[in-house]
């Protein structure tokens, strides 16, 4: 199973010290998260995109390629590629692009965005986004497997005789998750590739996470890809930890009271009840993350959002060191030991990969 | 054959008129479902009791386990009472939280009956302003009926003189009634347990 962390990239300023960071303060924070997640032994960074303050990556593949040159060992995705208003084309070729740089290391999450004006400034109709997230996505593959594609479609201008360049890493493309909160079509489509399904898992109830896995899974197994059991799942996470739990929610929740993307409406012990958020000990943390597999089965990858809601950079890469050195440790055991033999132990990875992984006789 | 009543009433104080209106209403209507040999299953929901979970669900984007089951009994329902007090001319906040929180393909057709209380006689064309153009982009089938009852009208009578109260519940009733039972029992649609197949999501 692969644990990592991954960032929105938000510019929330700090609620205790009224302290914003700058725009390059919060890229180089973003880089620092990804390089300390290599230190402590995690093995995923993903990054969101965004193209609206008050957010900072809207280039995601200048920033995972940077980290690809610092690092050796960690994979690089996206949490998520907005695959309604990118160009295919220019995903298949960043993407692509960045896989050879970064030896294989790499993979992507599929999203439709936070924001509906972002639909009309890239030129398209936010009642569109589910039919774009199909054709585009459709596109995208078919540049990935197909050395020369002839494509027409509704959204983009039509192709003739096209090669998407470079090539993926020796003919292997990237392996793709879908992520949606919401939408049980996001869960349809990925089953029906058989491609990964991702539930951010922080801002709605563990039913309904569990509603959409359900569906995605009964749906791998549907279009034959094998047993629901098989099926590549990945949830999100939202912890805060000190030893003793009562400073970990007296320390938390000025930040949790200000950041917008928890609306500011409920309280922090109500959220906690109702979403699947742990603010408390290490040990509570593990025990609540080892019951994702409750409503989820047995899963493939699981990230924790690291930065974001005004947090100082000391704080988060504190909070990494404890994630790092008592948590991670213990759900990989834990989990390992509660998996069956059949289920997948973490997502697929690049040949390269997973050649350099292997134990040596 | 049964059908499933839905009363949703936006009245703040307990007791409150609104839901006194929802009640006479839900009993009449029932009535003559019975009397066209229909099984009514009466639900009440008290929007009261949902002030802070609607708050919340606009703000985290989730409904509470409770407002869930509510929302749900609405989309569920072959009719549905909908009676809002009149603020300010129109209906309440509260009452338009709610229904802001209904998916309108999924309530779409649904028979309505609508109704509203106020102070004076004066409010009662805030029900044919507001309400009834609310539900008409909500696609409901509201009953051609819709019952505003002012403070003064509980206190004339029991007969139902030419448009008395007493008289415009059982005219509201009896369409409601009559539009239940004529329409097939609402089957909404579990888009988890039924999604849309990808090859109709590609077309």
């Amino acid at each position: 199973m692969q644990f990592g962390v991954f960032t929105v990239g938000d510019v929330t300023p700090d609620p205790i010290t009224g302290h914003a960071v700058s725009e390059e303060e919060r890229i180089r924070i973003m880089v620092a998260v990804a390089l300390k997640a290599e230190e402590i032994g995690l093995d995923v960074f993903a990054t969101g995109e965004h193209h609206n303050v008050p957010f900072v990556p809207s280039s995601p593949t200048t920033l995972l390629g940077y980290i690809a040159a610092r690092t050796t060992r960690l994979h690089l995705s996206t949490a998520t590629t907005l695959i309604t208003t990118n160009d295919p084309v220019k995903i298949a070729e960043d993407y692509a692009m960045l896989q050879h740089l970064a030896d294989g290391r790499v993979d992507l999450m599929m999203g439709r965005g936070n924001m509906g004006p972002v639909y009309p400034w890239f030129g398209q109709d936010l009642r569109n986004a589910i039919p774009l997230a199909v054709e585009n996505y459709d596109l995208l593959r078919r540049l990935w497997r197909e050395d020369v594609v002839d494509w027409e479609g509704r959204f983009r201008t039509p192709l003739t005789g096209f090669t998407s360049t470079p090539r993926p890493l020796d003919g292997v493309p990237p392996f793709v998750w879908h992520g949606s909160i919401r939408s049980p079509e996001i869960a349809e489509q990925a089953a029906f590739y058989g491609d990964g399904f991702f539930h951010n898992n922080i801002f709605w109830p563990s039913s309904h996470v569990k509603r959409m896995v359900e569906l995605y899974r009964r749906r791998f197994e549907h279009y034959g890809h094998g047993p629901a059991n098989k099926a590549i799942v990945g949830l999100g996470g939202h912890v805060y930890m000190r030893k003793n739990s009562q400073d970990a929610i007296r320390e938390f929740r000025p930040y949790f009271d200000h950041a917008p993307v928890y609306g500011g409406a409920m309280s922090l012990e109500d959220y906690m009840a109702q979403t699947p958020m742990t603010i408390g000990s290490p040990q509570q943390v593990i025990d609540r993350t080892l019951g994702f597999r409750e409503f989820a089965g047995d899963y493939q990858r699981q990230l924790f959002i690291a930065d974001h809601a005004g947090l100082p950079l000391t704080t988060v890469l504190e909070q990494m060191d404890i994630l790092g050195a008592e948590v991670v440790p213990v759900l990989r055991r834990e989990f390992e030991a509660l998996r069956p033999a059949e289920v997948p132990e973490g997502p697929p990875l690049h040949p390269r990969v997973a050649a350099s992984q292997a134990v040596p006789v | 054959m049964t059908r499933s009543l839905v009363v949703v009433t936006a009245g703040l104080s307990e007791p409150s008129s609104s839901r006194l209106l929802g009640d006479r209403l839900a009993a009449a209507t029932e009535r003559h479902l019975l009397d066209a040999g229909v099984e009514p299953r009466l639900e009440v929901i008290e929007l009261r009791a949902h002030a802070v979970d609607l708050a919340n669900q606009m703000l985290m984007g989730f409904p509470s386990t409770a407002l869930h089951a509510s929302l749900d009994a609405v989309l569920a329902a072959d009719g549905v009472i909908a009676v809002s007090p009149i603020f300010s001319g129109s209906y309440s906040g509260l009452f338009k939280l709610f229904f802001d929180a209904i998916d309108r393909d999924a309530f779409r057709a649904t028979p309505v009956l609508i109704a509203a209380t106020g102070g004076t006689p004066r409010h009662s064309l805030a029900i044919e302003h507001a309400i009834r153009p609310l539900f008409a982009y909500l696609r409901a089938a509201v009953v051609p009926t819709a019952v505003y009852a002012a403070t003064e009208d509980w206190g004339k009578g029991a007969v139902a003189t030419d448009g008395s109260l007493v008289e415009r519940i059982e005219r509201a009733a009896t369409e409601l009634a009559a539009a239940m039972a004529a329409k097939p029992p609402a089957a909404p649609v579990d888009a988890f347990a039924d999604p849309v197949p990808f090859e109709d999501l590609r077309q």
